[in-house]
């Protein structure tokens, strides 16, 4: 896996030996199994992240009592080369209501061999998420915001 | 040093506080927190080097504030999100499709 971070940008890509079909059904119908559980906006666990495959489609976390976090939407959806969808997550991973403050995410697949795929991740457009040190700047006062900060960020890089 | 381990001290910790809510001198700094200035500027430095703080001179003292390209930390932690969502994609598509 190779990582080239610019500084509004994250991008990472990775080689998968399964076909590009098969590389996009997993990515986008199995998301529940991949996606990291750690960050988790609801008050309780996660039961199942889901992945709405088409265009204007959401991409949220469904709580184990039934509620609803939705922190994504579904700009593209190309299978099987292409998906897009935004990220309303803000720099303190709490949900961005407002629309102009997400980045977005794209991710590329592209056939290197019959069952070679490479998979090209690219979370753009950070800059629009604003200032983070704006929040930080908050959660700094008070110990409860930074244990929580603290505790997420342990969590995710467990 | 990174970000994370940078701020798990709870004295940098307040005096990245002090320069995010405005521009601030070492001595500034040192007046109001109950350690020495050496000490401020010993933070200071672990600050800089993790990108949170950027500095400026000003006569003959650095002005210190919060690093305005703030994304430092948000890049460190999506770049995590995304590399382990992408191994745990590998290992499960490739799994099934030895199965298969």
């Amino acid at each position: 896996m190779t990582s080239n971070t610019t500084a509004a940008s994250v991008r990472i890509e990775i080689i998968v030996d399964v076909p590009i079909e098969r590389a996009f059904k997993v990515f986008t119908e199995r998301f529940d199994r991949i996606k990291p559980r750690e960050h988790n906006m609801l008050g309780v666990d996660i039961a199942e992240s889901i992945f709405e495959p088409r265009g204007g489609g959401r991409v949220y976390d469904r709580g184990v009592d039934g509620s609803e976090c939705q922190w994504g939407r579904v700009l593209a959806y190309e299978p099987p080369t292409r998906i897009l969808f935004t990220w309303d997550i803000s720099p303190r991973w709490q949900i961005e209501t407002d629309p102009t403050r997400s980045s977005e995410v794209e991710i590329r697949f592209v056939a290197e061999a019959e069952r070679r795929t490479r998979v090209e991740l690219e979370h753009r457009h950070l800059d629009r998420h604003g200032d983070g040190w704006q929040g930080l700047a908050e959660g700094v006062r008070g110990d409860q915001g930074w244990r929580l900060y603290l505790q997420r960020f342990a969590a995710a890089t467990c | 040093m990174d970000g994370w381990s940078a701020l798990a001290d709870p004295t940098r910790r307040t005096i990245l506080e002090l320069v995010a809510l405005r521009p601030r001198a070492v001595q500034e700094l040192a007046d109001e927190l109950p350690v020495t200035r050496p000490a401020v500027s010993q933070h200071l430095k672990l600050l800089k080097s993790a990108g949170l703080v950027v500095d400026r001179a000003e006569g003959t003292r650095r002005i210190y504030r919060a690093n305005p390209a703030g994304m430092a930390a948000l890049r460190a932690q999506l770049d995590r999100f995304w590399s382990q969502t992408l191994a745990n994609f590998k290992q499960l598509a490739e799994e099934e499709e030895e199965q298969t």
